[in-house]
């Protein structure tokens, strides 16, 4: 008896699962309409994660139902690396020009996708509780230990590295520079006490209590720092993601974005 | 390609292999000597754990224990002047940490394997516990000992996660090779980067023959 019922219930379990199989195989060929479910990527500059964790892309995916939105984070030299080794990506949200010109150079991004969406700015930031007195960039050298992104792959740290080249103390500041490979990685060095100071994005200082911001950039000092977004050539869901790009461009996402201490690049 | 990484990776993997030598001999002998099975399981779990823990839990811990907050990077810092966190020191603590399992279960698995009967002759013949180590146990489990000594400087050199979190990323300070590789690709440089990964691969491979070569020879004993 008890054996008749387990095979009853398998039986159960294999008509359900099949059915299961044929409703997907229906929804798939009916593909291209609007009610279809689809997936998109998005590999973003480490700077944006608080914002599009908790605030952007569940506000995109309320106001469009039928888009699933994954997201991944790293420097956007890193993304950049991984776009061209053909890592399966839609859109591309970089940290700064440079890494998204690269990827157009090489034909890796749609033509005429890409928006110049936001700034930022690059602040000094010490622990919380920093007794070394440094209030000012070239206070920085009185740190032991500094932390800032890689130069070669980080943009905040090709900023980082342009102002304290035109302060003239970019020789003494990267041999106590620790190169963090991504800005996230700088920013809890200086939070956990292990570096004296860094150099982050405005946005990363604000979203950590744990430091505190002593300086901004000196007037000159850097370049105008653009976060660019561009739809990747590669995308199976080209129409999803310019949805989600021309979501980020709204009103309402460039209000989120200010929240977290951007400002639209108008 | 420059030089320092692979110096430091050097320097790092060998003072490390010495201290997880002797820690690893002492802790397999201790726990050898262990009579009750159950506490012997409980201290080889902990033992073990760096093994299968993510390397970037390991690092969690080691910040836990040295970062300057914390009470004893405080006290090394406050009292000492010392400062572990991104110091040529973590980088060593770290491969330290990683490496010891390995050399531990290699040491714990020669001694275990040493013929019981030549022990018990040796104590038949009133040799003192200390000299039965020294002169039957260690000889006969050298190879063992030395394989797991190869393959925990192995694990060393190839230290990643935790060695990132406490030590740091600083060139010519404590950037080791596998974070000059990770940093290489991250700027898209794949063509140093490979040449980091061959002196790597070679390094890896001497030392998988050199483990096998140490690990025959003890099977031909066995025999």
């Amino acid at each position: 008896m008890r054996k008749r019922m387990i095979l009853f219930l398998s039986m159960c379990c294999l008509v359900f699962s099949l059915v299961g199989c044929s409703s997907n195989t229906t929804s798939s060929n009916t593909a291209n309409t609007q009610t279809k479910q689809s997936t998109i990527t998005v590999a973003a500059a480490a700077s944006l994660k608080n914002c599009m964790d908790d605030k952007l892309i569940p506000l995109f995916e309320k106001e469009h139902p039928n888009v699933k939105v994954d997201a991944t984070y790293a420097s956007s030299g890193n993304l950049q690396t991984q776009i061209e080794s053909g890592a399966n990506v839609d859109v591309f949200i970089s940290a700064a020009m440079t890494q998204m010109n690269a990827l157009d150079a090489k034909g890796l991004i749609v033509k005429d996708s890409i928006v110049q969406l936001l700034q930022n700015k690059i602040v000094l930031i010490v622990p919380a509780k920093s007794t070394k007195g440094i209030s000012s960039f070239t206070d920085i050298l009185k740190a032991d230990k500094i932390a800032i992104g890689d130069p070669a792959s980080v943009p905040a740290g090709q900023y980082a590295k342009e102002a304290f080249t035109n302060l003239k103390i970019w020789d003494q500041v990267s041999a106590k520079a620790s190169l963090g490979t991504d800005v996230t990685q700088v920013l809890n060095w200086v939070a956990e006490g292990s570096a004296d100071a860094g150099v982050v994005y405005a946005t990363d200082a604000s979203s950590n209590d744990k430091v505190k911001v002593v300086a901004e950039a000196p007037a000159g000092s850097v370049s105008k720092i653009i976060y660019p977004v561009g739809i990747v050539k590669a995308t199976k869901n080209e129409d999803a993601a310019k949805t989600f790009e021309e979501f980020l461009k709204s009103d309402e996402a460039l209000k989120v974005f200010e929240s977290y201490g951007f400002a639209a690049n108008k | 390609m420059q030089m320092s990484p692979i110096i430091i990776s050097m320097k790092t993997a060998s003072a490390a292999v010495a201290l997880t030598f002797l820690l690893g001999l002492f802790a397999a002998r201790w726990i050898v000597k262990i009579k009750s099975e159950k506490a012997k399981m409980v201290l080889d779990g902990i033992l073990t754990m760096p093994l299968v823990l993510p390397p970037t839990v390991i690092g969690f811990f080691l910040l836990l224990i040295f970062g300057v907050n914390r009470p004893v990077g405080k006290f090394l810092l406050g009292f000492l002047g010392v400062r572990i966190v991104f110091s040529w020191t973590a980088t060593v603590i770290a491969a330290v940490v990683i490496s010891f399992p390995l050399m531990y279960r290699s040491a714990r698995g020669a001694f275990e394997q040493v013929d019981q009967n030549l022990i018990m002759a040796a104590r038949t013949l009133r040799m003192s516990e200390k000299r039965i180590f020294w002169r039957i146990i260690m000889p006969l489990a050298l190879p063992g000992v030395t394989a797991g000594g190869i393959l925990a400087f192995a694990r060393g050199l190839g230290e990643f996660g935790a060695t990132a979190m406490i030590a740091g990323n600083i060139e010519n300070r404590t950037r080791t090779l596998p974070l000059a590789i990770y940093s290489e690709v991250a700027a898209g440089d794949m063509q140093t980067a490979s040449y980091y990964v061959i002196v790597v691969l070679v390094i890896s491979f001497v030392v998988v023959v050199l483990t096998n070569y140490f690990t025959m020879k003890e099977r031909k004993y066995l025999k």
